[in-house]
């Protein structure tokens, strides 16, 4: 089921959580909404289960438009960041509730309903734990009690909020290669929100990053790391650097010096702007001669396969605070100058 | 080493003496301020044999005093469960506004004495009142009979189930009925089938209470019910009457009643709060 997400805007008492928002969602999609809280991530979700009514806008499920629907009749299937699971109703009830509570015409027979409720069990790892209640299962057991629960009403949309939010880091990865797997498997549009980057670009086919009430990039995870569009997204996704620069003659200047890259076609106008680079983008100058970024070494640390500098760059009265990696075999000891220059980048006007 | 020895109790202990003092102190002003007079209520009730103490519970006043305790209590305790749950829902699921107030409005009755809360409606629904003389004409009885009691006694009692859901139900948050809704349940089934148990036990203890006080209010009920045998005299206002009469074993004989009702309402609320603690509020909050 496509979904699209037109135009929306959600006040609450008049502050806009969303401003404007437009999405479009493929048909079997994986989609992540990412962003820092009080991004709009989770409003735009429960906008789109109808658990929140936009203020202007409209949703559509294909061609309906859902927005004119209650929760009820939008048929979404939402897992709710705490489970959400009820307490005194077993497994096997907490399943078949969306089934049992359809109106007598709707409603399957009691034997098909066990019958749907092995089923889904048996899919998401949990046979014979039918006759548990919720506080007699672990974290994982729940969320994947209420993602059966969720596909029991067969829903168009599958959407999951904070999945793992809730999880310790071991089972956290476990359940997200598994809901992975279980994508492939069912097929279903899911959207979940997330505040974990790595979660989304490591789950999603496409991932909405999102900002103060609005959307900065949509992409693969390729895109938004690699092609970031705008500040945000550069320093929100991974580990960047970024420096006030002067563009001028076809350089890239730092305190009016040139620092030993041209500028490219995708680079800004002639100006003012910021320059953003990653640790990992950077190679040492060794030529005192050569136009290179110079700092001094405030710290050097080990990390993992690589060790990271912290360099003050700039004058000494504001220094500018900038992380690179260098080689292991690098002297960075501290209080030493280091010269580098990024070797990918990208320039945004201020 | 005595030194040593004497260092030993957790910080927070005091010397022995000083608990020992503590608790006789404790127990001391428990057995003469609660233990003696409910001991005195049974002995005198029994003091002229157990054929004494049945007869006098046989008494026509005195089956009609129990009878309109328990229609009052009938009536109250329902009214005020309707709408303890109404309001409590109201309050911890929606944002709305003088929603404070509302909180605050809830508990007028616990800080109102109960002869004020029988005055408002004396002046309310009396003779010289606004409604009086309409309600006269159209013979409409009111103070002085069955609806002024039970009028008071709801008044009275009002707060004790709202008082114990609200806590409970903000904690609970709306999760659990957005997840029935997002199935497919109604509004009507989403709290049938998961609003209701989740609070089932708070609210029988918020019930459990409020029918105790709706038993026992005696201030409130006393000033609009006037006194009339057989008619409108609930139990704590016969046992005033017999009292004032000399009629001593009667007296205790109803009052041993009331008593008995009391140790039931603890046993119980205690074993509420013993097996579902974490689904009362009033065990951890109040």
């Amino acid at each position: 089921m496509d979904v699209s997400v037109k135009n929306i805007r959600k006040e609450f008492d008049r502050f806009p959580a969303l401003n404007d928002v437009s999405l479009d969602i493929r048909s079997g999609e994986l989609i992540a909404l990412l962003g820092p809280s009080g991004s709009g991530k989770t409003t735009l979700l429960r906008l789109i289960a109808g658990l929140e009514q936009p203020t202007l806008g409209s949703i559509h499920f294909g061609r309906e438009d859902a927005s004119r629907k209650t929760v009820q009749e939008r048929n979404v299937g939402f897992v709710f960041q705490h489970y959400a699971l009820f307490r005194h109703m077993t497994v096997a009830d907490n399943i078949a509730f969306g089934l049992t509570v359809r109106p007598r015409g709707a409603r399957p027979e009691k034997a098909e309903i066990r019958r749907r409720v092995g089923a889904l069990l048996e899919m998401v790892q949990l046979s014979g734990l039918e006759k548990r209640y919720p506080n007699q299962l672990s974290g994982g057991q729940r969320q994947r009690v209420a993602l059966a629960r969720a596909m029991a009403i067969e829903p168009k949309v599958l959407l999951l909020d904070e999945p793992f939010g809730a999880l310790d880091a071991k089972v956290r990865k476990e359940l997200r290669r598994w809901l992975r797997e279980f994508h492939e498997r069912t097929g279903h549009t899911t959207v979940f929100v997330t505040h974990d980057q790595e979660e989304a670009l490591e789950l999603a086919d496409r991932v909405v990053v999102m900002s103060q009430g609005t959307i900065e990039q949509v992409g693969s995870s390729d895109d938004v790391y690699d092609r970031p569009n705008s500040p945000f997204v550069f320093s929100f996704i991974g580990d960047s650097a970024s420096l006030p620069v002067e563009l001028t003659d076809g350089a890239v200047c730092f305190d009016g010096r040139p620092i030993g890259i041209a500028c490219r076609p995708d680079d800004i106008a002639p100006g003012k702007g910021t320059l953003f680079f990653r640790p990992q983008d950077v190679v040492l100058v060794d030529d005192p001669a050569a136009p290179a970024l110079e700092g001094r070494v405030a710290a050097s640390r080990r990390l993992a396969g690589t060790r990271i500098a912290d360099l003050d760059i700039g004058r000494p009265g504001a220094p500018r605070h900038v992380e690179i990696e260098v080689p292991l075999d690098a002297t960075a000891a501290t209080g030493t100058n280091l010269r580098f220059r990024p070797t990918r980048w990208k320039t945004f006007a201020q | 080493m005595a030194h040593e020895r004497r260092r030993l109790h957790s910080p927070t202990t005091e010397a022995p003496a000083a608990r020992y003092t503590l608790m006789a102190l404790a127990l001391l002003f428990l057995a003469l301020f609660l233990l003696l007079p409910l001991a005195a209520v049974f002995i005198e009730a029994f003091r002229k044999g157990t054929g004494a103490f049945l007869a006098s519970l046989g008494e026509p006043d005195t089956l009609a005093a129990i009878r309109l305790t328990l229609l009052v209590a009938g009536i109250a305790v329902p009214l005020n469960l309707v709408f303890g749950v109404s309001a409590a829902w109201a309050i911890a699921k929606f944002e709305f506004k003088g929603k404070a107030f509302l909180t605050t409005l809830i508990d007028l009755p616990f800080s109102v004495s109960p002869v004020i809360s029988g005055l408002v409606y004396v002046l309310l629904f009396g003779a010289g009142s606004a409604l009086g003389p309409w309600l006269k004409s159209h013979g409409i009885e009111i103070l002085f009979a069955v609806p002024g009691i039970v009028l008071a006694t709801v008044f009275v009692t009002f707060p004790f189930v709202a008082r114990e859901l609200i806590p409970l139900m903000q904690e609970q948050g709306t999760g659990d009925e957005e997840a029935a809704l997002s199935l497919g349940a109604s509004g009507w089934q989403t709290f049938r089938y998961v609003t209701l148990p989740n609070i089932r036990w708070g609210l029988l203890y918020g019930v459990l209470l409020c029918n105790a006080r709706a038993m026992g209010e005696f201030g409130a009920v006393s000033v609009v019910s006037g006194h009339i045998r057989g008619l409108t005299n609930t139990m704590p206002l016969h046992v005033e009457i017999l009292y004032n009469e000399y009629n001593f074993v009667a007296a205790f004989a109803v009052a041993s009643l009331l008593a008995g009702l009391a140790l039931v309402t603890l046993v119980v609320k205690t074993v509420l709060e013993l097996h579902y603690g974490a689904e009362i509020s009033a065990g951890r909050k109040h």
